[in-house]
């Protein structure tokens, strides 16, 4: 039987309720014995993790977009049989814009100057460095820009979606085909262009550079956008995995899981290029200002999870995801997804922790419970996105190219 | 040096080729090979022919190219001529890790290029034989080596009926020999269509 309209499953169910529930126990637990705490070390692990899932969390669905708009761009059409799982995904963006919204004002309304250092107007005032920055890094400008990057993130990604429901309604002419295919690369190019000047520029240095107030390094939003668009490759991969396993998605084969995994693969090994990029620069300098990034983090308590994260996030994939079968295998992809979106949370963790908290981190119920939060609100988000529309886009003038689609 | 008898079928269309790939090798004859102008997507399978092992070569030549810039770099730079870069330490690997890529990419690049050649029989003055000229043009043409067993008349009926186009049979080298193609006559010589402008 074809399974054409979503209806979550109750395992599913269980698991995204099952998370919420802990995640939000944690977030009450975390917000009365930390956030109210008297002790400022307490609140601003608080703040820190919050701003840490957040982040990632937002910036991993709206990668989703990003991928959907990059392949519109190119003319691909092998995306089109599975392409509403990351429209799906991506319809999750709106909500965690709110939640970061929500994060940066409790961060800079309340003042919590041990995540941005750049708030504390009389520290900026006895600091060159800082007052030179001044007019980047400033909360008016902060939020200005924040409030624009999230409205063109959710409104175009929004527009998208819209433009992929039409294909549901009826068969295109050739001249209509033409006029729908313009109109999606039109919107896309202008996906792309904002996602251009945000995510890959200005707005990794603003939200997450900015914590460590002194140090720069012009790769830092390639790096964030490269762990954050692998992650939410791994995302697709498991949604794609777990809908045909429930039986849906009947027309995407295992070419099409092939080439989700090729992009797994190659944007891992991209991740770890800029990774490294960043690092040799700074170790071959060795300029005192530059190098104090990495020093927590290559000598101090960070070590390990510095480490555990290359290992994850490079040897890992590079080493399982190289060949041809393991790409094309569930399992196999299950694991690899799972384990990447852990690995880059990590790195999510080891960019924000040490120049917050310091060297007396806890990765402790907090932390997983924050991610439990996190990990429950996207799948609960991206599950009702998905029982909203049909499964398969099916007078998408692309649609044969996918359903013929061979690697 | 082995002269084989070939049984030549010529078809025009991609979509009757698959299935009469498919009926041939159903039907038991040995399939020598299918030439055709442009790569298929499918037919390696409908040919039954496996997956091919270059990518393993390739990820092996890479091993090779990452192993010998190390061991190359870390000996010359910490045994053979030691010297003092900026205050780093002699075994510094982040600035040895372009060379090590740059290695890893150079052999299995070059590596896997040459092995294709030797896999697909290709460099220069190897010739093999043409069994159709218009297989670069617009034919595709699928030949049915012949064993001893073959009944080469129920074979050419048998291709014919399957969409062959034109239907014959060649003794031919089976293998590569030595020669130059701008010295050959015999390709330019036997004109298989007249072109009227």
């Amino acid at each position: 039987m074809i399974k054409q309209q979503f209806e979550i499953p109750s395992g599913y169910k269980k698991w995204t309720y099952g998370l919420l529930a802990v995640g939000v126990v944690a977030f009450l637990a975390g917000f009365f014995f930390l956030g109210m705490s008297k002790d400022e070390h307490d609140q601003t692990r608080f703040w820190a993790v919050l701003l840490q899932n957040s982040l990632y969390f937002l910036m991993v669905c709206n990668a989703a977009m990003f991928f959907i708009c990059a392949l519109t761009l190119g003319h691909s059409g092998w995306q089109i049989t599975f392409r509403r799982v990351p429209e799906a995904i991506s319809a999750v963006v709106p909500v965690f814009s709110i939640v970061a919204l929500l994060v940066f004002i409790g961060i800079i309304m309340g003042h919590q100057h041990h995540i941005y250092h750049w708030i504390d107007k009389d520290a900026v005032a006895g600091d060159s460095i800082l007052t030179w920055k001044k007019g980047f890094l400033n909360p008016t400008f902060f939020f200005i820009w924040t409030i624009v990057t999230l409205g063109t993130w959710s409104l175009v990604g929004r527009k998208m979606r819209q433009l992929s429901r039409k294909a549901d309604e009826a068969r295109m002419g050739v001249e209509e085909s033409k006029s729908y295919i313009w109109n999606n690369t039109v919107w896309a190019a202008i996906f792309i262009v904002a996602f251009a000047l945000t995510t890959g520029s200005t707005v990794p240095w603003l939200w997450l550079m900015s914590i460590d107030a002194h140090w720069y390094s012009t790769m830092y939003s390639w790096y964030t956008f490269a762990s954050t668009f692998v992650s939410g490759l791994a995302l697709i991969a498991l949604y794609i995995v777990f809908l045909k396993n429930h039986g849906y998605l009947e027309y995407t084969t295992r070419e099409q899981l092939h080439d989700v995994g090729k992009f797994i693969f190659a944007f891992s090994i991209f991740w770890t290029y800029l990774w490294f990029s960043q690092f040799m620069l700074i170790w071959y300098a060795n300029i005192p200002e530059e190098t104090i990034y990495f020093k927590s983090r290559l000598q101090g308590a960070y070590r390990g999870i510095f480490w555990f994260n290359f290992i994850v996030n490079f040897v890992a994939p590079i080493l399982i995801l190289m060949t041809r079968g393991s790409k094309r295998n569930y399992a196999v992809m299950t694991f690899m997804s799972v384990l990447i979106i852990l690995g880059h949370w990590l790195d999510f963790y080891q960019m924000v922790m040490p120049g917050t908290v310091g060297d007396h981190f806890t990765l402790g119920w907090f932390e997983w419970g924050t991610l439990a939060l996190f990990l429950g609100m996207t799948m609960f988000f991206a599950g009702r996105a998905l029982t909203k529309a049909p499964m398969l886009p099916k007078y998408h003038p692309y649609l044969k190219e996918s359903l013929i689609h061979h690697t | 040096m082995t002269i084989k008898k070939f049984v030549v079928g010529s078809f025009d269309d991609e979509e009757v080729l698959f299935p009469a790939v498919k009926k041939v090798r159903k039907a038991g004859y040995k399939i020598h090979d299918v030439y055709t102008p442009f790569p298929i997507h499918g037919l390696d399978a409908a040919m039954g022919l496996r997956d091919t092992s270059l990518h393993t070569a390739g990820f092996i030549y890479g091993l090779t190219g990452l192993t010998t810039a190390l061991s190359f770099i870390s000996w010359v730079l910490t045994r053979d001529w030691i010297q003092n870069y900026g205050g780093k330490p002699h075994f510094s690997l982040p600035a040895w890790i372009p060379i090590m890529f740059e290695l890893t990419v150079l052999f299995s690049a070059v590596g896997m290029v040459l092995t294709f050649c030797y896999l697909c029989q290709l460099a220069p003055f190897v010739k093999k034989h043409h069994f159709h000229p218009r297989a670069t043009d617009d034919l595709f043409v699928m030949v049915i080596e012949c064993t001893s067993k073959t009944n080469v008349q129920e074979a050419e009926a048998f291709l014919a009926a399957a969409g062959a186009q034109e239907v014959n049979v060649q003794l031919a080298e089976a293998g590569w020999w030595l020669g130059r193609y701008d010295m050959e006559k015999k390709l330019f010589d036997n004109k298989t269509e007249t072109v009227t402008a």
